[in-house]
């Protein structure tokens, strides 16, 4: 911390922006890609009687609880080069295991119980009756669902993929456990700062990466303030 | 014509109703937890009775013998809720063209035009639903099930959430409804008033179970005698013709075979038949002509039946060539002028006393 005030202090080195691009990306492909089915598993767990209700809603639930790093190694097992899913899917292409796309799976992973919290509350709180009169008007529940439901959840959805998201640009544990800490593979900004703090005077890269992702996660948080102020606007909930 | 014989238990409560309806409109007449809602959720497809069946014009939309169940969105019965539960994120005119868009193409006979003038709604379509007042709501509701081009219409109390301005606006629009759309419309209200102006048919239902089928006059008569109606809600259904009018003090005078009746407003051509609901409760009985008395309407009949209870007793009065009057009056009353059955009495009322709900004029029944 000697150099602070210095006019390089706020110049990201290459290998910084690599870590924020790198972080952006992981973050937005996370999200993106497990959006179809957070709300397909939110819209069950709000509205369908099933079998078995409780047990999937305690797995979505489980990286929440369990610690970062189990759910890293669980998913090494089903995932990981050598483990249960990993050579078949191999075969096919599709490598996890120290890619950025295997970073971007734990992330997706331990983002989706909270994705899941937030749609799913918003899929509850809608009136019923405005269901049953979409069906009593000939729409299917199908119709019913992609007409009535979904625009109607949209404020929680777009919550829930925020809370996905900066969990995402967070995460650690799960990421560095799965993919390891590769620089320009697997390295975030999390597992950079992490690895400034490993070396000595590594103090003002990693204050800088701090301050880099502050920044991400205000302008999601305000963003998605803006966003929902304006869905529940033209809902008429306010103002 | 829709035809309903079923059977369900929820609860305690045990639902055993049977029905069918004719043209224009049927009205499923009912104190709350009578079953009338439960009914009308088996009709629309809400929920499946345990036996029996339910068809529209023939076909069954369920059949719990033959293991038929319809789902809701196929059956293309149109159903407005008491609240409208228009689609918030939708546009007035988007919510009229939801139900349209799924209906089949060769079906689509209501025209969107007709609904929105009939209705009145045409400064509304731009808008957004929350803008709108309880009154609007509905309207664009009736709209909107409207314009599904059902096969049935089922109104679930769909006045009851207003206020008596915003009824009075919405009473005309249902039976314009009714005249101009040819949709056959089943019609459930526990509102005496609302029931005897709008329906051909009533259905009384009551603890489960269907107590008269018929046309409305003798359906209030009917309901006088039930012991479980509230004797403040006993009224009588009179058939008077129009007569005169007397634009000056904004009066219509009514003739009748048993005397004269006076009500607000205008009730439209000389001659042409109108339906009066007298609430019991608002009948004064003497046993001489009055004269020197506020009351303006009084008609002139012969004591048929005494019922008491407690200290109140009805009084039912045989008029000339219509449905007995209801009148109650107190027992202590009763005793001073000594009324006993084939009695001669002058009933009066106030002008003021009939609502206008009170008066259907163009719909005298029948048609």
């Amino acid at each position: 911390m000697n150099d602070i005030s210095s006019a390089g202090f706020f110049e990201l080195s290459p290998a910084e922006w690599t870590a924020i691009r790198l972080s952006l990306r992981i973050a937005t492909v996370a999200t993106l890609a497990s959006l179809p089915f957070g709300i397909a598993t939110a819209y069950a767990l709000a509205r369908c009687q099933f079998p078995g209700k409780t047990l999937v809603n305690g797995i979505v639930h489980l990286p929440l609880v369990l610690p970062p790093v189990v759910t890293g190694f669980v998913l090494l097992i089903l995932l990981g080069r050598k483990g249960v899913f990993g050579p078949s899917l191999a075969q096919i292409g599709i490598v996890f295991s120290f890619r950025w796309t295997g970073a971007a799976v734990a992330c997706a992973v331990m983002g989706f119980p909270l994705m899941v919290r937030a749609m799913r509350l918003s899929f509850e709180a809608i009136d019923r009756r405005l269901e049953l009169a979409s069906e009593t008007l000939g729409a299917s529940r199908l119709w019913t669902f992609f007409l009535v439901n979904l625009p109607l959840a949209v404020p929680g959805i777009i919550v829930g993929a925020i809370l996905a998201f900066a969990k995402a640009l967070g995460e650690f544990g799960a990421t560095i456990t799965f993919v390891s800490n590769i620089p320009g593979e697997t390295q975030t900004i999390s597992a950079a700062i992490y690895s400034y703090t490993q070396v000595p005077g590594g103090d003002e890269g990693a204050m800088r990466l701090t301050i880099v992702a502050v920044f991400i996660a205000l302008s999601a948080l305000v963003a998605s303030e803006i966003i929902q102020w304006r869905a529940q606007k033209r809902l008429g909930n306010i103002g | 014509m829709i035809e309903v014989d079923v059977r369900k238990k929820v609860g305690a409560f045990s639902l055993d109703v049977a029905f069918a309806n004719g043209a224009g409109i049927t009205a499923l007449f009912g104190q709350s937890g009578s079953g009338k809602s439960l009914t009308l959720g088996i009709i629309a497809g809400l929920m499946k009775p345990d036996e029996g069946f339910v068809r529209l014009e023939g076909e069954a939309l369920v059949d719990t013998e033959r293991k038929i169940f319809v789902p809701v969105s196929r059956r293309r019965i149109g159903l407005v809720f008491q609240d409208s539960n228009l689609f918030p994120h939708l546009s007035v005119k988007q919510n009229l063209l939801y139900g349209r868009w799924f209906a089949p193409r060769g079906e689509r006979r209501i025209d969107f035009d007709a609904v929105v003038e009939t209705l009145g709604i045409g400064k509304l379509i731009s808008r957004s639903p929350t803008r709108l007042s309880g009154g609007e709501r509905q309207r664009v509701a009736i709209g909107r099930a409207l314009l599904s081009c059902p096969r049935l219409l089922l109104l679930d109390e769909p006045l009851a959430a207003l206020d008596m301005q915003r009824k009075l606006e919405i009473l005309p629009l249902i039976e314009r409804v009714r005249d101009e759309f040819d949709v056959p419309i089943v019609y459930v209200s526990h509102a005496v008033e609302e029931v005897a102006r709008l329906a051909a048919c009533v259905v009384i239902v009551d603890g489960g179970r269907v107590k008269f089928v018929g046309d409305p006059a003798e359906a209030f008569n009917r309901l006088a005698h039930m012991p479980a109606t509230n004797r403040f809600d006993r009224s009588s259904v009179l058939m008077a013709s129009v007569d005169e009018t007397s634009p000056a003090y904004g009066l219509t005078k009514l003739k009748h075979q048993s005397g004269t009746m006076w009500i607000k407003g205008s009730a439209g051509p000389s001659g042409s038949l109108a339906r009066v609901i007298v609430k019991a409760t608002d009948v004064i009985l003497s046993l001489v002509p009055p004269h020197e008395i506020s009351a303006r309407s009084v008609l002139h009949g012969r004591v048929a039946n005494i019922q008491i209870e407690g200290p109140i007793a009805t009084i039912e009065i045989e008029l000339k060539e219509d449905g007995p009057l209801l009148a109650t009056i107190t027992k202590g009353a009763l005793e001073d002028l000594a009324l006993k059955r084939g009695s001669q009495v002058y009933a009066l009322f106030k002008t003021a006393a009939l609502d206008e709900r009170s008066i259907d004029v163009a719909n005298a029944w029948g048609d």
